[in-house]
């Protein structure tokens, strides 16, 4: 593992202080910077998670019931992580009107899940579940309500990639862009798959 | 990673920084430079002097409580209402508006670059703006001074029910503007913080390894990634205690009933607070003790001459130390009704963490051993401080115990323990920090009469003020109490020695906390009178102190960026010209045998 044979090097033999030809890391810096910030956005969503359990156990929590409209949000929102997907690739082959379709469909299958998560929430209250009604449903609208403010800015830095690919930006000074994107977008979908099964099991 | 043995023999030849020039952002007007500045050093200087103002408030208040609890009544202000908002603020400034953001806003941004090597942060524009937020974070909490009800009374842990509940001061926007300040810190010092981990890991200079970094910057980078991961648990927090407070949920509020009413909660847990409070707030001791270790380690080193002893194991015990920090929390909960089974294991990991620790306090030792040892300013704070973190230190492995604990707790032994350790420790490697770095940023000497003075009021004030507050607490006398006296102005139910004592303290905490101004009027002063400095005034290794410019210009160094050829302790090499090589002289020119 270099992470030990780093920390076992000793700096005061000149001869041992080994010097990287390549400077750091060779991964591009806002990909390190976005990783970090995914390790942050983890921890919050396992300390909910854990929150959650240890919540679980008290006598009055009822499980909420799942809308059927969770399952439809759920496709449009693995759909949404395939269609930037798809444009990241576009990308890497430079393919203008790849990127341009990938990127558009990403973002108006993300905006739909939005949609539709608020449709859920619709749903819930005109049933009677409101977020203070039970704890299960305090724990939904929270994990809910995060997971999309995330989605949120996830779409602030789409917009900002989409606008300068229309405003005629070549795709090589985007790629980094899309590609963050969709590392960001598939992270958020697995947050959302986990959150959402933890739902079903409970 | 490919690494090539660069160094292999004096005569090789290494290339010249071929680090990726940054594209700084060149402002054009005063304000861009100064004010809404992407320069790091200007935003630590933003950081550190909003940090500083805030936390002058909190001394302000605890000279307050001081005085109430010497001289009950005298201040007619002080309310055990206003006590409690004074106790509350004081905590909360201190720890996170104040250290917090001063050691890693203030030093992680004045010191990263500078010590790696690097032009900038390698996202300038996010580093700005991250102080913008801090700083609209410290103005919502000082705006709860100004609400009705006045800031929250609660106590800096904010324990529910208490916290929300009627009968505590600033139940409504108290604590409503605590929490929403606090979640804005969180999300300004991520932004920050992430800026501190990628700098390290990305934008080091050439020859500048992991294991050539200055303890400082170890420190720094791993106690901003147990912020990063502890900040978290605050803000998860934050978030249901407000939907408890405002929407009426019922994560951490059980079924109640307050001031005769039937509240709507039911069922919720306040130990579950307790859990996620404690999972950031026992990382968060080490995030602000972690770059006082750092910063002591290299003050030591520079001002004895002698290389850090046991450079590696002091790497490694930064990380075992950071790595343990997030399985002790629950040693603040002894008293919490915990299984037993979970005391023991927590009481075991806390003691676990005397280990690495300890090596920490041995290496300081031997590095002074037999070293050149200058007692200028920055090296008798450094000194004080491995004084004090011994204190503090024992006093933890007395209450890290949970039999020694339970009886304990919520007493003045508490209260004494945890200041030596995390707030007296910690401020005094601040002190040696700015008296060290304070002629690279201005470019001017401090006085030094003015800082001995200051030294060895502070230290000698310090002891005054927290040893006999251990007997205190050893007494029995309880922590947060607005007075221990009763109607007739004579203690109650504590011996009358026990308030002669409390007078003692108020005494010497009221000449610690003056002895502060004069320290102010130094740096204030100094400013432009101080002695000037030249560009190396200790004769040290780092790379901070071999930039072109005094103070550093926008962009750190030259033309080019400095290469690094060695470690940062090269101090009395046998047979070097000097007592010091710094790391960005080649092998070729050193004419020692150690390197």
């Amino acid at each position: 593992m270099s992470i030990f044979r780093t920390l076992s090097t000793k700096p005061w033999v000149a001869e041992r202080g080994y010097v990287s030809d390549s400077h750091g890391f060779r991964l591009p810096t806002a990909k390190v910077f976005l990783s970090v910030f995914l390790g942050v956005v983890t921890a919050v969503f396992g300390l909910l998670t854990a929150a959650y359990f240890i919540r679980m156990a008290y006598a009055d929590w009822q499980a909420l019931p799942v809308p059927a409209l969770l399952w439809l949000n759920t496709a449009i929102l693995i759909l949404s992580s395939i269609a930037l997907q798809w444009a990241r690739v576009a990308a890497g082959r430079e393919h203008a009107d790849g990127v341009r379709r990938g990127l558009l469909a990403g973002g108006a299958l993300a905006f739909a899940f939005l949609v539709g998560q608020f449709l859920v929430w619709r749903q819930l209250g005109s049933l009677g579940y409101f977020v203070d009604s039970n704890p299960s449903n305090s724990f939904f609208y929270l994990i809910t309500g995060l997971h999309g403010v995330h989605l949120l800015g996830g779409l602030v830095a789409w917009f900002r990639a989409s606008i300068r690919l229309w405003r005629g930006a070549e795709v090589a000074k985007i790629h980094m862009s899309v590609e963050l994107c969709a590392m960001y977008w598939h992270f958020l979908l697995v947050v959302w798959l986990v959150m959402f099964g933890l739902l079903l099991v409970t | 990673m490919a690494l090539t043995d660069a160094t292999h023999d004096a005569q090789d030849f290494v290339p010249a920084a071929e680090v990726e020039e940054v594209e700084l952002y060149h402002p054009k007007t005063w304000l861009g430079k100064y004010v809404f500045s992407q320069d790091a050093k200007i935003i630590a200087l933003q950081y550190s002097i909003t940090a500083m103002a805030v936390g002058l408030l909190a001394l302000v208040l605890s000279v307050l409580m001081r005085i109430q609890l010497a001289w009950p009544g005298a201040v007619s202000f002080i309310t055990p209402d206003a006590y409690l908002q004074f106790v509350t603020m004081h905590g909360m400034i201190m720890v996170i508006y104040l250290l917090t953001a001063l050691f890693l806003g203030g030093f992680g941004n004045y010191l990263i670059p500078l010590m790696l090597g690097a032009r900038d942060m390698v996202f300038p524009y996010v580093n700005m703006i991250s102080y913008w937020i801090y700083l609209f974070a410290v103005l919502l909490l000082l705006a709860s001074f100004f609400t009705p009800g006045g800031p929250t009374g609660s106590g800096w842990t904010l324990y529910p029910p208490q916290a929300i509940l009627p009968g505590t001061p600033g139940a409504s926007w108290g604590i409503t503007l605590m929490v929403i300040s606090l979640a804005f810190f969180v999300i300004g010092f991520t932004m920050g913080g992430l800026n501190y981990v990628v700098t390290v890991l990305q934008a080091r200079t050439r020859g500048m390894t992991l294991m050539r970094m200055p303890l400082t910057i170890w420190a720094i980078f791993t106690a901003t990634i147990l912020a990063l991961l502890a900040f978290p648990a605050l803000l998860v927090s934050a978030i249901m205690m407000s939907l408890d407070n405002l929407l009426g949920t019922s994560y951490f509020m059980p079924a109640i009933v307050s001031l005769g009413q039937q509240l709507d909660h039911s069922g919720g847990s306040p130990v579950l607070f307790q859990h996620l409070f404690w999972f950031f707030g026992h990382p968060e001791v080490y995030i602000v003790a972690l770059p006082a270790f750092g910063i002591v380690s290299d003050l030591l080193s520079v001002h004895a001459r002698k290389n850090i002893f046991g450079y590696r194991l002091m790497v490694w015990a930064i990380v075992v130390i950071g790595g343990l920090s997030f399985i002790v929390w629950a040693h603040h909960m002894y008293v919490s009704g915990m299984n037993p089974y979970f005391g023991f294991f927590f009481a075991t990991t806390t003691l676990i963490i005397a280990v690495p620790t300890a090596i920490k306090v041995y290496n300081w030792v031997l590095t002074l051993w037999r070293g050149n040892i200058r007692l200028t300013v920055p090296m008798l704070f450094a000194i004080g401080f491995v004084f004090t973190f011994i204190n503090g230190g024992l006093t933890g492995i007395f209450l890290g115990n949970v039999i020694v604990d339970v009886p304990l707790s919520d007493t003045y032994f508490v209260v004494a323990h945890f200041h030596m350790v995390m707030a007296v420790s910690p401020i005094l490697a601040v002190f040696g920090a700015v008296y060290h770095w304070y002629p690279k940023i201005t470019g001017r000497m401090l006085n030094e009469g003015l800082g001995k003075f200051h030294f060895w009021v502070t230290f000698v004030g310090l002891y005054c003020l927290y040893y006999p507050m251990h007997y205190l607490g050893i007494l029995g006398v309880p922590r947060r109490y607005f007075s221990n006296v009763g109607a007739n102005g004579l203690p109650d139910w504590i011996p009358e020695s026990a308030q002669f004592v409390n007078i003692w303290i108020s005494i010497a905490a009221i000449t610690v906390a003056s002895v502060q101004l004069l320290f102010l009027y130094n740096l204030y002063r100094s400013a432009t009178h101080g002695k000037p400095a030249g560009g190396n005034p200790w004769g040290a290794t780092t790379l901070e102190w071999q930039t072109s410019d005094t103070p550093p210009t926008h962009g750190n160094f030259g033309k080019e960026l400095p290469s690094v050829y060695r470690w940062a302790y090269d101090f009395s090499v046998p047979g070097a010209e000097e007592d010091f090589i710094p790391q960005n002289v080649p092998a070729s020119k050193n004419t020692g045998q150690a390197s």
